[in-house]
């Protein structure tokens, strides 16, 4: 497995391959391509702890659907969610665009700088990889940070170490809103529609 | 059939034609690097902005614009002027100023349209982007830094070669074109994206830095490589063809050349004849022409004219053809074969014609491929059928074995039987299918497959369409058979072989049955057959002299002169013409004139270039039925004949391409 050429579905997700691709209308199985690399990012995490797409698993996604090499590897540099070199064991992506860094997301960053991540680089435990992004979508509770399939928000420079902590300590931290808020809901309980809520 | 106004001028454009083929009509030049009629719409480089009303209130790509009812269109506004140089003035952000040392320089449309549309400076005071040279392989040089990625050469090996081997990586500035994991571009058509790429980011690797477009003459002329007749413009400097590239023409080739056509003409400074040789105990030793003569008058002067015959080489152009045939007719010889592949091929011309047409071949509905190998033997069918395919939802079916081609395809099995007994599912198919076409290939036509095939030809040829196909590999080959170069077939000469053999340029055949045969050699490289030769008459290659060739369709085209023949060497036909002085004969012609007028008094279709249709005959052949598997392809794609093995680039492409070989990197200069 050292060098993914014998890269194959587990049980679990030969089905759910299937499944994807039993989404489409039939000669238009290319369209799989980005839900099946998705999957097979994660399932080389699950394998070895690592979430990317080495060269040879893309070729074996893109075989499966019969789409030439070239086509599923443009899918996988264009979209910045596939990683084609190892990341660390979390993936932390820091939203650096306008909303999130008016609302601080510098002190999010010199958090992560002060735990020793660099941008692009992996840390020396292996344990996390840190990325500069842009916008994913929350900015109502920005500045927020993703860590591989989690969103934490509403983040200042303590509760970002508070988080990197948790997570070196081997903690899940709970993701979401760090201040308490529901989703996007108002700081401080509803201003409106008091009755309803 | 909307009616637009492009700067004042009324056009009606056919329905669904866009803005720019709108402005075109009505004489408006439109500056692009993507847009390409015989590619897919990409519309990313922006350059073709124009002005149309109504619609949005700026500039709209015209590319990808569909002309309606009573647009209005302006191609020289000020918003259109000041758009294009905004576009251009991005496009060259990142481009490098290494014109000079640029191969694309002078024929290069950035530098083009720059000069025309450009605002001649720049205000970007940047860095500029730098990108790595990727490896395409023998072929394609690249400096990728060029590129502006308006994706021609992708959509080219996506749409007309079939290969999808280059793919653009990564997105917006770091976009970069590559092949994957940089595998040399293995595509039989590769080097047509050379002339795809409007800049310099991809070049012909075999003559980097050696020439300026400007410097190069310029003479029509016919790609000989194989048998599809592909019309190219050769480009020659002094004495040496420089390179070769190819001429708009839609019956045949589009504006495509395959690569043994453009990269081989380095194979015509090497091996080459310069001088008659003559065989004197054994051992061949240089001549002069005076020698040789006399050395064929006495080799003549011992053997009945029953006991000579000739063999027609694959590359012999129609005149090279007659004046042999007509020297040897006086002389009384009968024995004239073109097909020394092994076909049985005779009759009607429609019976060894690709009588489809090549352009024709992508309306077929169903393409039933019989012992050839299109994607080797005719690179150009190939994509035609892949045309079929893509656009018309044609299926191919094969019998006999190849490499596999560029779409799908059902194999039916490597046994010639299946033809006279089609499978149920493929029969039903073609009793069905309106336009079917059946492709033999010409080493696979023995007499059994062609019983076969004509057999079920009431299939294949309907009214208004023939679906009757001979795949030739040979260019001489349908100009050899118009003109009767066909005798008793390659096995009755062998087994029982003439004293006296004339070999017009024949490298392709196992000569060992002719053991015992003294054997004239004329033509142009040390080859095979030159190696066996007691004389050799040093001959001209494909570009030294003007000659007719006949395609597989059976089309007549003529090409120039480009270059003189090396040495002592001389055209063909003037050799057998100074031949039959020598041996007493009048041939009554002294010039190519006169000669051609000779071949148009006999074959009124070589008279003029073009496609005389041949009229289809039914007719039931006598032979057993077909059986065993097909004969493969007897050489690769890149050693079919004598001018490919000489070519160093052709060596190149056999040693990175096929054999995967890496190549020694030089040191620099």
């Amino acid at each position: 497995m050292s060098d993914f050429t014998d890269f194959k579905w587990s049980d679990a997700n030969a089905v759910e391959a299937e499944r994807i691709i039993g989404r489409y209308p039939k000669g238009r199985e290319n369209s799989a391509i980005m839900p099946l690399l998705w999957l097979a990012q994660y399932q080389v995490a699950a394998q070895t702890g690592v979430a990317w797409l080495p060269l040879p698993v893309i070729e074996f996604v893109a075989a499966q659907i019969g789409m030439p090499k070239i086509r599923a590897l443009e899918v996988a540099t264009f979209y910045t969610m596939y990683n084609l070199k190892p990341v660390g064991r979390f993936h932390v992506q820091v939203c650096g665009t306008t909303p999130c860094m008016l609302r601080g997301s510098d002190d999010v960053l010199r958090a992560c700088a002060d735990k020793g991540l660099k941008k692009g680089e992996v840390t020396n435990d292996g344990l996390f990889t840190l990325t500069e992004v842009e916008c994913l979508g929350a900015c109502a509770n920005a500045p927020m940070v993703q860590v591989n399939d989690d969103n934490y928000e509403d983040l200042t420079y303590e509760t970002m170490t508070a988080i990197l902590d948790d997570l070196i300590a081997g903690r899940t931290p709970k993701a979401g809103s760090q201040i308490g808020r529901t989703a996007s809901c108002p700081e401080g309980g509803p201003t409106s529609l008091k009755e309803i809520a | 059939m909307p009616k637009v106004t492009v700067d004042g001028i009324e056009v009606e454009v056919p329905a669904g034609a866009t803005v720019m083929q709108a402005c075109e009509a009505a004489g408006k030049e439109i500056p692009r690097f993507c847009y390409h009629e015989r590619l897919s719409i990409a519309g990313n480089c922006r350059m073709c902005l124009v002005q149309v009303s109504p619609g949005p209130p700026k500039p709209q790509a015209s590319c990808a614009l569909p002309a309606s009812e009573g647009q209005t269109i302006l191609t020289d506004s000020p918003m259109v002027k000041k758009a294009r140089e905004g576009v251009m003035e991005f496009l060259l952000i990142n481009h490098p100023l290494d014109c000079p040392i640029c191969d694309q320089g002078g024929e290069c449309d950035l530098q083009d349209q720059a000069m025309a549309y450009g605002r001649g400076g720049s205000r970007f005071d940047e860095n500029k982007r730098a990108v790595t040279e990727k490896n395409m392989g023998p072929l394609i040089k690249t400096v990728m830094t060029r590129c502006i990625h308006c994706t021609r050469c992708v959509r080219f090996t996506e749409e007309v070669a079939g290969t999808n081997e280059i793919g653009a990586l990564y997105r917006g500035e770091n976009m970069q074109i590559t092949s994957f994991l940089e595998q040399a571009v293995s595509s039989e058509l590769s080097g047509n994206v050379i002339d795809l790429c409007p800049v310099g980011a991809l070049t012909s690797k075999p003559t980097a830095f050696h020439y300026r477009p400007w410097e190069l003459k310029r003479n029509d002329g016919i790609d000989v490589m194989d048998a599809v007749g592909a019309s190219i413009t050769v480009h020659s400097r002094t004495a040496e063809v420089i390179r070769v590239t190819p001429r708009l023409n839609d019956d045949v080739n589009e504006e495509w050349v395959a690569d043994t056509g453009r990269f081989a003409v380095d194979g015509l400074k090497e091996r080459r004849l310069d001088r008659p040789w003559v065989r004197v105990n054994g051992e061949l030793k240089p001549a002069s022409w005076g020698q040789a003569f006399e050395a064929v008058k006495k080799a003549l002067a011992g053997v009945d004219a029953g006991e000579v015959a000739a063999l027609a080489g694959d590359l012999a152009a129609v005149e090279d053809l007659v004046a042999a045939k007509d020297l040897l007719t006086g002389l009384g010889v009968t024995r004239l074969e073109s097909r020394t592949d092994g076909a049985a091929y005779e009759g009607p011309a429609a019976h060894w014609r690709f009588n489809t047409g090549i352009a024709a071949l992508e309306t077929a509905d169903l393409i039933l491929l019989v012992g050839c190998d299109p994607k080797l033997d005719a690179p150009l069918v190939n994509s035609r059928i892949l045309k079929a395919v893509r656009r018309k939802g044609a299926q191919v079916f094969r019998i006999g074995a190849g490499t596999e081609p560029a779409y799908p395809i059902t194999d039916l099995g490597n046994d010639l039987a299946l033809l006279a007994k089609l499978p149920a599912d493929l029969a039903e198919k073609l009793a069905k299918a309106e336009r079917p076409a059946l492709l033999i290939g010409s080493r696979n036509a023995s007499a059994e497959v062609l019983a076969a095939a004509h057999a079920l030809a009431g299939q294949f040829v309907k009214d208004g369409w023939n679906g009757f196909n001979i795949l030739h590999t040979a260019a001489a080959r349908v100009g050899a058979l118009t003109t009767g170069w066909v005798g008793e077939g390659l096995d009755a000469l062998a087994h029982n072989p003439p004293k006296l053999l004339f070999l017009l340029g024949v490298d392709e055949v196992a000569l060992a049955p002719f053991g015992g045969a003294t054997k004239i050699y004329i033509g142009s490289h040390g080859d095979r057959g030159a190696a066996v030769a007691d004389i050799i008459l040093p001959g001209a290659a494909w570009a030294e002299k003007p000659g007719t060739w006949v395609n597989m369709e059976g089309r007549v085209q003529r090409s120039l002169r480009a270059t003189f023949p090396p040495g002592e060497a001389r055209e063909d036909w003037t050799i057998f013409r100074a031949l039959a002085d020598v041996l007493g004969i009048k041939l009554g012609y002294d010039n190519l004139d006169q000669l051609r007028a000779r071949m148009a008094a006999e074959w009124p279709e070589l008279g003029r270039e073009g496609l005389t249709p041949a009229a289809w005959e039914a007719a039931k052949l006598k032979a057993g039925k077909p059986a065993g598997p097909s004969k493969p392809r007897a050489t690769d794609f890149y050693s079919s004949n004598p001018i490919l093995r000489a070519s160093p680039t052709m060596r190149a492409c056999v040693a990175e391409i096929l054999e995967g070989r890496v190549p020694q990197l030089e040191a620099a200069e």
